[in-house]
């Protein structure tokens, strides 16, 4: 049956795509590590109840006959000041960042998206000039200081973070798609299917959104860790995650202001931040081995 | 090259009406009274009415804004809710510390990350450049305020080789105030017992704010010297055997330098945002400090001028990166002439 040869030609082509893609991202023993790391982080936090030593820690627990002890086989990462294992904290302030690395990316990268093809599709109409102003004006100041205003007007709070976070995450993809559209606005297939009459829908999503995935794909990697450390900051500061939540920046602040005495408060839930920080760049940095080799 | 700056102004300046307008129009949707938030809970409802009428609050949101606007023109940037003064006595206070900070961890990370770049890319491939690598990766995966954490913990606590918090120790006096830079107002009257101290206090919160510019710096110099390396005029140079000192320094440095320079606008917006971190880790009496500390309290008149402040500052660096590029790199210079 030539439909049937034509289907598992098909299949064994995506096979080969995918294992020549494979190949190239796992050139490097980095981008490998990376990758597990990570995978063990989500997994991790997606079951911290579970395999945490002490899951009820992660709340507003108190234990004083067990507070601020140093890091032990009992308590890996020791204890706080009021008695709760640093350990599992910890595991439940990487859900916290994981989370909002979900929900901003998920919520900004396709708005940003959608404004960067429009834009470039309609350059030099007033839809772009609209568009690209505003972006500017998004990007005006670094998205910290917006992020961290924006919370504090909002009243801090866990949801207000993530809406602050993804109301500054956007224009940095409006601005990549933008430009990549309006360098491809031109090109012979844009034009080809704009003759045959595809809709602006088709021409956008189909045509010209394909050839932007690698860059987003690789910047949303690197953005991720860009994320976590955003979100830190803000519950470092005290307008993230509020105590007794275990937000990774949260614990970094309380652990700083016991310094010398309980490092270990803040030294290990700083390292936990520079772990998976690191896993996503690497992971990023082998997105970006695989997708440039591809278009030699 | 007039006209060119000249438009760019103008798109900062819209840029920077359109910012004000999202940051006041943010302050003014948000849940609750601005008036009762500044007054607390305690305040009668005469006060509120009365600070209500003071800001404008009864009035249509255009109305506030014009209000807003006109006074801003003037230099009034209203009342800081939280220090009960005008926010731009404040901020005068403040700003040059913080200044003091990010010029020199610029420098800093210019200095350091150029070296550590030009060693790296000459000698590639050697365990410098491996070393380099590495400390790049961490430097840049290293949130600020952790790193500032890391560096008081190993450098003020453990080892006691640097003072902790401030700008100056407790019971040292200051140098009479000229620039509000203390390092060199102090240099400058003779006080040099001050500068030291003051450079001390200044280096750790200076590295755990620019390492991560650092890092990215000294990779974009390494690369951009093996690139040029490679290139003809560079084996040509070496075949009429100049030395190799002069091919680095005057051949090579300066095509090096072009691709620093373009991201140096977002270097200095990093160091901006980041130093709302460090500022408060160090105690630094900052303006980005006094920045967190309104935030806090929800301070809507000083919240706004802080992002302001910064919002201007980063346009004028922009403004002035973009014309030093276009000054340094012959391409984009005479592309423009001709065009």
């Amino acid at each position: 049956m030539p439909e049937k040869e034509f289907l598992v030609a098909a299949l064994s082509k995506r096979k080969d795509d995918f294992l020549k893609r494979w190949y190239y991202f796992s050139r490097n023993p980095l981008s490998i590590v990376g990758l597990i790391v990570l995978l063990l982080i989500f997994l991790a936090a997606a079951l911290a109840p579970y395999i945490t030593p002490y899951p009820e820690h992660a709340g507003a627990f108190t234990n004083f006959r067990e507070a601020s002890l140093p890091p032990s086989l009992t308590h890996f990462f020791g204890t706080d000041s009021v008695g709760r294992d640093v350990f599992t904290r910890i595991i439940f302030g990487y859900r916290f960042s994981l989370f909002l690395v979900v929900v901003v990316l998920s919520l900004g990268v396709p708005l940003g998206i959608i404004l960067g093809l429009v834009a470039g599709y309609y350059k030099d109409t007033w839809i772009e000039i609209a568009i690209m102003r505003i972006t500017d004006i998004f990007l005006s100041v670094p998205p910290l200081v917006l992020a961290l205003a924006i919370t504090a007007m909002l009243s801090p709070n866990l949801l207000n973070q993530m809406a602050a976070v993804s109301l500054v995450w956007w224009p940095w993809y409006s601005r990549l798609v933008y430009e990549i559209t309006t360098s491809l606005r031109q090109e012979d297939f844009v034009r080809e299917a704009e003759l045959i009459g595809a809709s602006k829908t088709h021409i956008l999503l189909r045509e010209v959104l394909p050839n932007c995935t690698a860059s987003i794909l690789t910047k949303m990697t690197l953005d991720a860790g860009l994320v976590i450390i955003v979100g830190a900051s803000l519950s470092f500061i005290g307008l993230g995650v509020q105590p007794p939540k275990p937000g990774l920046g949260t614990m970094i602040a309380d652990g700083a202001r016991r310094l010398p005495a309980e490092w270990w408060t803040a030294v290990f839930p700083a390292l936990a931040i520079i772990i998976v920080i690191l896993a996503f760049n690497f992971v990023g940095d082998g997105l970006h081995d695989m997708f440039a080799v591809e278009e030699v | 090259m007039g006209k060119y700056i000249g438009l760019r102004v103008l798109q900062s300046l819209f840029v920077l009406f359109g910012l004000s307008l999202l940051i006041f129009s943010a302050s003014r949707v948000i849940p609750g009274d601005p008036a009762r938030v500044a007054l607390g809970p305690l305040a009668t409802e005469e006060q509120v009415q009365e600070l209500r009428e003071e800001m404008h609050l009864d009035k249509p949101f255009l109305v506030q804004y014009y209000f807003w606007f006109t006074s801003v023109l003037r230099g009034d940037l209203g009342e800081s809710l939280y220090t009960r003064r005008p926010v731009v006595t404040d901020l005068k206070r403040f700003i040059p510390a913080t200044l003091e900070l990010i010029v020199f961890a610029f420098l800093l990370s210019l200095i350091i990350g150029q070296t550590i770049g030009i060693l790296a890319g000459h000698f590639r491939d050697s365990w410098f450049d491996g070393l380099s690598r590495l400390i790049s990766y961490i430097g840049i995966a290293t949130p600020p305020f952790a790193l500032g954490i890391f560096l008081l913990l190993i450098f003020s606590y453990i080892l006691n080789l640097m003072p902790s918090v401030g700008r100056l120790s407790l019971g040292l006096r200051s140098s009479p105030q000229i620039t509000g830079f203390l390092i060199f107002d102090s240099l400058i009257t003779g006080h040099l017992d001050v500068a030291w101290e003051a450079f001390k206090h200044i280096i750790l919160p200076a590295i755990s704010l620019t390492a991560a510019n650092l890092a990215q710096e000294s990779r974009i110099t390494r690369s951009s010297i093996v690139e040029n390396q490679q290139k003809d005029y560079i084996t040509a140079h070496i075949v009429y055997g100049i030395p190799t000192r002069s091919i680095i320094f005057k051949y090579l440095l300066k095509p090096s330098f072009i691709p620093t320079v373009s991201i140096m606008g977002l270097d200095i917006a990093y160091l901006l945002g980041n130093a709302f971190l460090v500022e408060v880790v160090f105690m630094w009496p900052g303006f980005s400090r006094y920045g967190v500390t309104v935030m806090l309290n929800k301070d809507l008149n000083a919240i706004i001028a802080v992002v302001l402040v910064i919002g201007v500052a980063f346009s004028v660096v922009n403004l002035i990166v973009d014309i030093v590029v276009s000054f340094l790199d012959p391409r984009i210079r005479l592309q423009r002439k001709g065009g």
